[in-house]
């Protein structure tokens, strides 16, 4: 593995660290002091360089690594990577979106070349290369959904449109946060969206829906979403419960730095081409709180926010038990100065 | 606003008279990129500038979705219209630099069907032949039937019988031929999809008679995009941005929005898809409400307008733009 990838493990040892470069480009979700749900998305246009949001898909340190646990967990759980037949298609624009994109945005590392149907694929971190036949599934070792997300960092979902609705019907899904593909696959946008409290209510996912509907070729959206992770686990799911959920119980405030991650999920969405489907990349961004709090600003949001979220909230996102430990912890960074809007960094 | 997508700059590459009513166009990019791929039923907007008028018409793609050199469309001349079909029979020429919008599927297949039965009327053919192109690249299967005037009307119906053979089932008014529908209704196999796109009276006709023969709801669908119609010159007042603008007679609201430089929202441009959904904070008067968007009860309530295709008579129209 060359220098620019970390050899590291997320789960057994937890060796997983984020090295200065990634803390500075961790992508803070909170641009203010205070945390609720809402229709927060924006277009998904290229960011200042060296950002998450530089590239379409972004590649950082932790791509090998995570692409290793991901087979893992495949291996134990072939379920985690699902696509009805219908979805067919739908794996094979995503996996033009992503070839196309990391071999624009990394011609370093990726590389594709076509004549015509006849593509040839080179991906230089993982040392794949790959002759097939674009849309002829019998030319690669597994269906095309498959096979570049194993390539590919965060989940992802492909939504089939129809009836004025999206229906999860393809996903690979290893890194997520409590949440099934196998339970959910089949399920509407309401549908699969029923546990979360008090969106409902506020109409988020109603508004959220009619804007998907509308959701243009070329023009992707992104939003994120947050959650804790105690001990830098990428698989937090419900069919794994018994091995993270007890975890909880074991923070400390010796410990808690090192141990509680805050857990960013970089959503983003894109109109398919030939399948008029929708894919949804969840890209999982792992921060320890003791490399979170050497940026100042941070420090000071995430006591707040934490601090002050609406309990059933907490309660959903699974660390009312530890709030108060995690306030104490957070409470030492927060000299109660004010913070600018924006997630960026203050220049401090 | 377009919704995000940029414009596509295209020249005009071939322009093909078919028969006295219908013209064919092919677009091909100006920047030297290829052009995106789409899905069989997406349409393009396609913008022109008829003296000084801006105007931007929605048109099925009937070329191969996975063709990355050119988009084209079939346009039939409405004489009675407000005149972008008459534009583009008049004066686009070969050569001419114009700008299309990204394509956006209203009317997609559902890819789950054991076999889809088109119904076609006239111009209702072009999003038919692209679906056709995927569907036969998939290999799935699927029966066309296409209802036309008359053989000098019908465009591409020899075309599409010598690619598709007997999947195709052409009809000619003038010859007294009539889709057998309630036939086709009942002898389908489980699964089968329905797809209609043509005269509205069609449409009526083929999806009442399936939901009367007991077909879900879910496996029909429907494609009918609304010219904006023609009317009086009306006065509105565009209370986000403080403007009152004039409607004119062959004029949609949401042209005269844009052409007074306020940036308004839209996809379909012909009371489909939603997009242009505005708020009516007042209204003196009464909506001429022309989409297939709002509900009836949202219609008589007249709280919301479609920009794109309705209108407005009475003394005072107040909306949220
Ligand atoms: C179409 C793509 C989408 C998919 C596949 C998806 C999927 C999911 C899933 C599986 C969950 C977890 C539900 C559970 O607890 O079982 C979730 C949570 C949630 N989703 Fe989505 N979602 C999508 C789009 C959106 C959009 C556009 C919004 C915008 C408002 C949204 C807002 C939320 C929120 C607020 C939560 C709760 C998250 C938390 O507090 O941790 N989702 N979503
Ligand atoms: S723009 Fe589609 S309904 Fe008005």
């Amino acid at each position: 593995m060359g220098l620019e990838f970390n050899e590291e493990t997320f789960r057994g040892d937890f060796s997983f660290k984020n090295s200065p470069k990634a803390i500075k480009r961790f992508p803070f979700p909170f641009p203010e002091d205070s945390y609720m749900y809402s229709v927060n998305m924006e277009p998904h246009v290229p960011g200042p360089k060296g950002s998450v949001f530089e590239h379409t898909f972004d590649v950082d340190e932790h791509y090998v690594s995570e692409m290793r646990d991901r087979a893992m967990v495949l291996a134990d759980d072939p379920l985690r990577c699902q696509s009805l037949p219908h979805m067919t298609l739908a794996g094979w624009d995503l996996l033009e979106l992503i070839m196309e994109s990391k071999a624009r945005d990394y011609p370093h590392w990726f590389e594709l070349h076509k004549n015509g149907n006849k593509w040839h694929w080179i991906n230089r971190p993982l040392e794949i290369e790959q002759k097939f036949t674009f849309l002829d599934e019998t030319t690669l070792p597994c269906g095309p959904l498959e096979y570049i997300t194993r390539q590919t960092q965060g989940d992802f979902t492909l939504q089939d449109q129809r009836d004025n609705n999206l229906f999860i019907e393809a996903g690979m899904v290893t890194t997520q946060a409590d949440w099934s593909l196998d339970f959910d696959i089949g399920m509407s946008f309401q549908e699969w969206h029923a546990p979360v409290p008090m969106a409902h209510e506020l109409g988020v996912f109603d508004r959220a829906l009619k804007f998907l509907l509308k959701l243009q070729l070329g023009a992707p959206v992104r939003r994120f979403n947050w959650t804790m992770t105690v001990d830098p686990l990428l698989d937090t799911s419900p069919e794994n419960y018994p091995k993270w959920g007890p975890t909880k119980t074991t923070l400390t405030m010796d410990n808690i730095g090192r141990r509680q991650h805050l857990r960013v999920e970089l959503q983003t969405l894109h109109r398919l081409p030939r399948s008029n489907a929708i894919a949804f990349p969840i890209r999982a961004y792992l921060i320890s709180f003791q490399d979170l709090v050497t940026v100042p600003k941070w420090a000071r949001r995430l006591h707040r926010v934490i601090r002050d979220v609406p309990e059933p909230l907490a309660t959903y996102k699974g660390f009312l038990r530890n709030r108060p430990l995690m306030v104490e912890y957070l409470s030492q960074f927060d000299d109660g100065k004010p913070t600018s809007p924006g997630w960026w960094p203050e220049p401090e | 606003m377009s919704v995000g997508a940029p414009k596509i700059p295209v020249v005009v590459a071939e322009v093909v008279e078919l028969n006295p009513l219908i013209k064919r166009f092919r677009f091909v990019r100006t920047d030297g990129k290829p052009m995106p791929t789409f899905s069989g039923g997406a349409h393009i907007v396609v913008e022109m500038d008829d003296n000084g008028t801006r105007r931007m018409n929605p048109y099925s793609l009937m070329s191969d979705p996975t063709d990355t050199s050119g988009f084209e469309i079939s346009v039939r001349r409405d004489d009675a219209g407000r005149g972008g079909s008459l534009y583009m029979h008049n004066h686009v020429r070969p050569g001419m630099a114009m700008q299309v919008s990204h394509p956006v599927n209203l009317f997609g297949l559902d890819l789950r069907a054991k076999k889809h039965l088109l119904i076609a009327g006239g111009i209702g053919i072009t999003p038919f032949i692209a679906q056709m192109t995927q569907l036969e690249h998939l290999g799935h299967r699927f029966e066309l039937h296409y209802s036309v005037r008359s053989p000098e009307l019908g465009a591409y119906a020899d075309d599409l019988k010598s690619r598709y053979g007997d999947r195709v089932h052409i009809y000619y008014d003038n010859q007294k031929h009539m889709i057998p529908l309630a036939e086709l209704l009942e002898g389908q196999p489980l699964g089968t999809h329905l797809y209609v796109c043509g005269p509205k009276g069609m449409i009526a006709w083929v999806l009442g008679s399936a939901e009367a023969a007991g077909w879900h709801p879910s496996t029909l669908h429907s494609e009918e995009f609304l010219a904006p119609p023609v009317g009086h010159a009306f006065e509105v007042e565009l209370a986000a941005s403080r403007k009152t603008i004039t409607v004119g007679p062959a004029q949609s609201l949401l042209e005269a929005m844009e052409a007074a430089g306020v940036d308004a929202p839209y996809l379909c441009r012909g009371g489909a898809c939603g997009q242009c959904e505005t708020d009516v904070h007042r209204c003196d008067g009464s909506i001429e409400h022309n989409d297939h968007w709002l509900t009836p009860e949202q219609k008589a309530s007249n709280t919301k307008i479609m920009p794109c295709v309705s209108r407005f008579h009475g003394a005072t129209l107040v909306i949220d733009r």
